[in-house]
């Protein structure tokens, strides 16, 4: 019981990172049916980019805010930079124009900043909690974790529901050219999008690094998990974004617990078929998987 | 008619390199193994991103099992070596199909997913069962050139002349494939599923066939990596050599044998040129091993923004009197077809 509990709560804090990546997935597909395979690469680079700061001036919350404004330019600046000009091309350009601008960032991180490993300060403390006698396999940290991205999704949840640039982002991911005979500037949004995505993603790289070490790979396993978070919720919504990370956060965690730790990215990969199996576009998708 | 073509254009290939392998020292003789090595499983991916339309972001998934076939028949069973490289073939060819009856429903991000998570999980059971696969260490991969070339016979060649022969014999049964009915049906289906599908073509087991295919050239293409790089371990085959691969079908031009083959060079010689020239300007030798890297990705956002189709498309354009009749149609149908289910633009 004690082991199921810890099991559980550490799940969930670490389901919590798969659902900040899963929901700057989920921005951007809903805006520009791109999945952006370099959400993890950024959130690294910003991540870099917060040691840098959290080093030069030793004060840990001016790291964490530099981190999410070089987010949200990095989105900005991508988007108009090398999406743009792809926006109405295949698919299968922009799949790997975003593997490019992960390779990419992976390299110049490498070169910039070397490839050692490097530590990244926690918000807060990171010893385990207890009630009582009870170890809850949870910290300060890990709270602070899942209360920041609550937050955001929150704060996302009402921009996207009461602003009137949220009625334009949904308009957007609704249908672009209805938008845009409307007079929303779709090319705005679509900026947007991406830098809100740039945000939430760079959040989480520096919510996470505190336990995996920052170095210029050190993203790509806690991004593909976030996509499998954001497939088995469907990619079209927030809600099942957030909700596929703590599943599969919870999963992952007992299967880590139970079977040993190696066989975690099979579980992943399992996890992933089983879903997709049973409902081919994810848990929470409403739209048709084909357009005839 | 066409066997014959392509075959006499092997033939010629073949003499080219033997003549080549004859002339250099080990080193290039090496660095010809690796390029045929890559060729193999780069051609495969090729096919299945640009006839069928399909995309595996996780290619190096399937070289490492064929490449883990090869190593643990060579160590146990002592096979002959063609032996053992048909059968890294078909446990290639078995995992993608694997792969494929379940990925026969999934399109775009998906699909894509799918594959992605397929290269990051695998090499964790290397880990897993060490007993096995040896762990960490891998597993070491030797053969010895046969006696009848003598003592003296530098052991590079002789692994250049294995590895290209099979690349060459692989790129022989694509081209046939390729020219065949299943590749045309395969372009159709990439055109135009429902198209495809109405005019009576298995769109499953089309889509099937299209990975058990590839992922057969990408088990030899492992088992011919792990050859001339004497290991097979869990750090040879990650993401990043499922990106490379990748990286090469597109700068090469997808659907095209002969861009597997630029692509393949690019991917040998262009690194280790770009890492002297980074050292050469005074970069440290950690930093320059990473520009490289650096380098793919705008090589990969940039052939996607200027010339989507490759080196080979722009040589055709330069050389060719026209593009071939065959996509002309096609293409503009695409153009009016349903945007989300292309995946992506005709170049063969």
């Amino acid at each position: 019981m004690q082991e199921f509990l810890e099991f559980t709560l550490g799940g969930l804090a670490v389901g919590m990172i798969y659902a900040a990546i899963a929901l700057s997935l989920v921005l951007i597909w809903r805006g520009t049916r791109i999945l952006n395979y370099s959400q993890g690469g950024m959130a690294m680079f910003t991540t870099y980019v917060a040691l840098i700061v959290i080093n030069h001036t030793g004060n840990y919350w001016e790291g964490f805010a530099v981190a999410l404004a070089s987010g949200l330019v990095l989105g900005a600046v991508l988007e108009r930079a090398v999406i743009r000009p792809i926006e109405n091309k295949p698919p299968l350009n922009a799949v790997i124009v975003t593997i490019g601008i992960l390779v990419f960032l992976e390299g110049l991180a490498g070169i910039i900043y070397g490839g050692q490993f490097r530590s990244f300060p926690p918000a807060f403390s990171i010893v385990g909690l207890t009630i009582g006698s009870t170890a809850l396999g949870i910290s300060r940290d890990d709270l602070f974790t899942a209360a920041a991205v609550l937050a955001a999704s929150l704060l996302l949840a009402l921009l996207f529901r009461y602003t009137s640039v949220g009625l334009r982002l949904r308009a957007t991911a609704f249908n672009a050219n209805v938008a845009r005979l409307l007079g929303v500037r779709i090319g705005r949004v679509l900026t947007l999008g991406w830098a809100l995505a740039g945000l939430i993603g760079a959040l989480a790289g520096v919510l996470v690094t505190p336990s995996t070490f920052l170095y210029p790979n050190s993203m790509d396993s806690i991004f593909v998990l976030g996509f499998t978070a954001a497939v088995i919720g469907g990619l079209e919504s927030p809600l099942g974004a957030v909700v596929g990370g703590l599943i599969l956060g919870v999963v992952l965690s007992y299967a880590g617990g139970y079977l040993g730790s190696d066989l975690v990215p099979i579980f992943g990969l399992g996890a992933l078929m089983l879903v997709l199996m049973i409902r081919p576009s994810g848990l929470f998708s409403t739209t048709a998987v084909r357009r005839v | 008619m066409t066997l014959a073509r392509h075959l006499g254009a092997a033939l010629l290939v073949a003499v080219v390199l033997l003549v080549l392998t004859l002339r250099v020292g080990p080193f290039r003789d090496y660095q010809i193994a690796e390029v045929a090595a890559y060729v193999t499983a780069v051609a495969g991916l090729t096919y299945l991103i640009g006839l069928s339309g399909q995309i595996s972001i996780g290619h190096g998934a399937f070289m490492a099992v064929g490449a883990y076939a090869a190593a643990l028949l060579l160590l146990h069973l002592h096979w002959p070596l063609e032996l053992v490289f048909a059968a890294s073939a078909v446990a290639g060819a078995a995992a993608g199909g694997i792969l494929g009856v379940a990925a026969a429903r999934l399109r775009g991000p998906y699909l894509a997913g799918a594959t992605l998570m397929l290269a990051v999980a695998l090499p964790s059971i290397a880990d897993k069962y060490a007993g096995v696969f040896g762990g960490d260490q891998g597993l070491s991969v030797t053969i010895t050139t046969p006696a009848w070339l003598g003592v003296t016979f530098p052991p590079t060649r002789w692994l250049a002349w294995v590895t290209c022969a099979a690349a060459l014999i692989t790129l022989v049964l694509l081209a046939n494939l390729g020219r065949g009915r299943t590749g045309r049906d395969w372009r159709a289906l990439r055109d135009n599923e429902i198209a495809a599908e109405l005019s009576g073509l298995n769109v499953a087991r089309l889509r099937i066939l299209a990975f058990v295919v590839s992922s057969a050239c990408a088990g030899l293409g492992g088992a011919l990596l792990a050859v001339v790089t004497n290991i097979v371990s869990p750090g040879a085959f990650t993401l990043a050599l499922s990106i490379s691969v990748l990286t090469a079908a597109i700068l090469g031009g997808l659907g095209s044998l002969a861009g597997a083959v630029w692509g393949s060079l690019v991917l040998v010689f262009v690194p280790t040129y770009v890492t002297d020239v980074a050292t050469s300007h005074g970069l440290s030798s950690g930093a320059s091993s990473n520009v490289p890297i650096a380098a793919y990705g705008v090589v990969l956002i940039a052939v996607m923004l200027l010339f989507p189709s490759g080196i080979q498309g722009g040589l055709r354009r330069l050389l060719g009197p026209v593009a071939p009749a065959a996509s002309g149609p096609l293409n503009a149908l695409r153009r009016r077809g349903p945007a989300s289910e292309k995946q992506e633009e005709g170049t063969t």
